[in-house]
């Protein structure tokens, strides 16, 4: 048996009618292993945070989802701009989302806050123009 | 009584064992094996979407017949709103309410009126319960028993109040014995119901112990011979309603809601839709909502399969109704507040999971991705089950195999036949062991036949027919 289960999503961009597929996907995947509720619900507003941002700020990417009996990591890497200034982002309320994405409702600038918040571990590795790779953490 | 309990069932008979069903399942709880449907009564949330989309009426609910009034020596009717919605130019629900006492019942007890103690309750659960909103209706048992079993997370924030029909049989059963002083197993409190999921709510309710309603009969049943005597009772009926304008509402989707007075709410009705609020409110994609109304038919109750009336008329019909009504006419009184909550708590039945440990289930899920890798991914439903998915998730639960897929079997007996003509090639070249070669070539082919015969049993076609067109 295979101790650890991958899962690999595309995120396009510019597409928020699919933006939480993946999520969903996870979601969905995780209630049927009998992951406990409190997990799959920090899982899926972590990573439907995370994907979200995908989406607005850095032409989608790929996510991969590593889950094991004892734990679930995300990897969101993307290819967008970076990110300037982690702590600002880090921020309840700071936003750079541009006015046509907050008319839809988001861009709350409650998406790097949200995604620390429901996950037991995340690393933020960003590099200027060339992109940022976020790996959360859950455990089970 | 089963906490799986349903009231929607198959009729075997008819079913053909097409894929209508299995297809509109939102829970996937249908599957069609040995070319008859068969409901998995765990996944199953009675909302009677399979009732409506079987086209060989197949699918059916079950529910009681108007003789049970004899039964008793005392019943009472609870007709719900929705009821008042399937008539064409009714402007006065005592005529509906007068013409069941002309069929037979003693006494009537209007469900719209114990809608609006439940309102009166619910406005006062929002208030004194910040941190548990949006508080998520609890009208339609189908919602609740969905949450049940998918939603854990969202479980905390169901409102913990009784739905009127059950404040209604409470109040009704009460009152009954108080007129007619006979004991409680006399009397008769009969819903007249537009919908399958309240039949199962009262045979095995959430919430509550036992409902205190004895039977339930169908909308469309008592149909007929209502228009009849609402002809008989003609127009100006002796006034025996109770309810107003909140009550009566929660016969379509918003109404309960817009009985609370706050626009901090939100009602979806038909099935899929509830599932996809259910599914972002899990995601915390709301803020700031106080209520969530959820009805598993479109339209809300009017839509209900045991209706008769178009749901989308039935609203508007409902709507004209209720113009003219006071605002509510119902209140609590002192002692009933208690009788409106839930004395029972819900639990999560986590029925969808792939195996009993997680280290199974893990280990499942594992074997299902690996699976669907090699299944074609058409979710054409051939093989009885929804979608490839889902057929994945059968066989690792041990439930079918990988042959029930008819491109894997159709792949199997090209391979066969390929290997057939390989070895006849070698034979007819004169090999040394051909002998043996002959006899593993006629296994070859009595396998080819054997699984023809399954692709042809699996397209609906019996082996006998299949041989007479030969």
């Amino acid at each position: 048996m295979t101790d650890m289960i991958t899962f690999h999503y595309r995120i396009s961009p510019d597409d928020f009618t699919r933006a939480g597929e993946a999520s969903s996907d996870v979601k969905s995947k995780l209630k049927k292993m009998g992951v406990t509720p409190e997990a799959v619900r920090k899982v899926a507003i972590a990573m439907y945070e995370g994907e979200i941002n995908m989406v607005i700020h850095a032409q989608g990417g790929e996510i991969t989802v590593n889950i094991t009996t004892d734990r679930i990591e995300m990897i969101l890497a993307d290819v967008g701009p970076g990110i300037p200034d982690i702590d600002l982002a880090m921020q309840a309320g700071y936003s750079t989302a541009p006015d046509a994405v907050r008319s839809l409702g988001f861009g709350a600038g409650m998406g790097l806050p949200n995604m620390k918040k429901y996950s037991d571990e995340m690393e933020i590795d960003t590099v200027i123009g060339k992109g940022t790779t976020i790996r959360m953490m859950v455990n089970i | 009584m089963d906490k799986f309990y349903h009231s929607v069932r198959l009729d075997e008979e008819l079913c053909m064992g097409c894929i209508n069903c299995i297809k509109r399942c939102p829970t996937q709880a249908i599957r069609v094996r040995n070319g008859k449907a068969q409901i998995n009564s765990k996944f199953c949330i009675d909302c009677g979407e399979c009732i409506r989309v079987c086209p060989h009426h197949a699918k059916h609910a079950t529910y009681d017949k108007l003789e049970v009034l004899k039964q008793y020596e005392y019943t009472v009717a609870l007709p719900p709103p929705s009821l008042y919605s399937q008539f064409n130019n009714l402007d006065d629900v005592n005529i509906v309410l007068n013409a069941l006492l002309m069929m037979g019942f003693d006494d009537v007890f209007e469900v719209s009126a114990a809608a609006e103690l439940v309102s009166e309750a619910t406005r006062e659960y929002l208030s004194e319960n910040p941190d548990k909103l949006p508080a998520i209706s609890t009208a339609c048992p189908s919602v609740v028993r969905l949450i049940r079993v998918k939603f854990p997370n969202l479980i905390p924030n169901l409102l913990p109040l009784n739905p009127p029909v059950e404040v209604a049989a409470i109040l009704a059963a009460q009152k009954a014995m108080e007129k007619t002083g006979l004991d409680r197993d006399k009397i008769g409190i009969i819903f007249i119901s537009p919908c399958p999921s309240k039949v199962t709510y009262v045979k095995s309710p959430l919430g509550t112990e036992h409902s205190e309603v004895n039977k339930v009969l169908a909308i469309k049943d008592l149909y007929p011979r209502l228009l009849t005597c609402m002809k008989a009772v003609g127009d100006d009926p002796p006034e025996i309603g109770t309810s107003g304008k909140i009550g009566v509402s929660w016969g379509r989707s918003g109404g309960e809601a817009s009985g609370l007075f706050t626009e901090d709410y939100l009602a979806a009705d038909g099935i899929e839709n509830v599932i996809r609020v259910l599914e972002d409110m899990e995601d915390q994609k709301f803020t700031n909502l106080k209520f969530v109304e959820l009805s598993a038919c479109n339209g809300g109750c009017v839509g209900g399969v045991l209706t008769v009336e178009n749901p989308y008329v039935a609203e508007v019909k409902l709507k004209r109704l209720r113009k003219y009504m006071p605002v509510a006419r119902s209140h609590m009184q002192a002692g009933a507040e208690e009788l409106v909550k839930w004395t029972k708590e819900v639990h999560y039945e986590p029925v969808f999971n792939l195996g009993e440990t997680m280290m199974e289930s893990f280990a499942r899920l594992n074997q299902v991705e690996r699976l669907l890798k090699k299944l074609p991914g058409l979710d054409c439903g051939s093989c009885g089950a929804p979608t490839c998915k889902a057929l994945a998730e059968d066989i690792v639960r041990g439930e079918a195999v990988e042959s029930d897929c008819v491109y894997f079997l159709r792949d199997n007996v090209h391979k066969l036949a390929e290997e057939v003509s390989r070895l006849a090639s070698d034979i007819v070249e004169g090999d040394r062991d051909s002998y043996e070669k002959f006899k593993v070539m006629t296994k070859y082919i009595e396998r080819i036949s054997d699984e023809m015969t399954q692709l042809d049993r699996k397209e609906g076609r019996k082996r006998n027919d299949s041989k007479g067109t030969d």
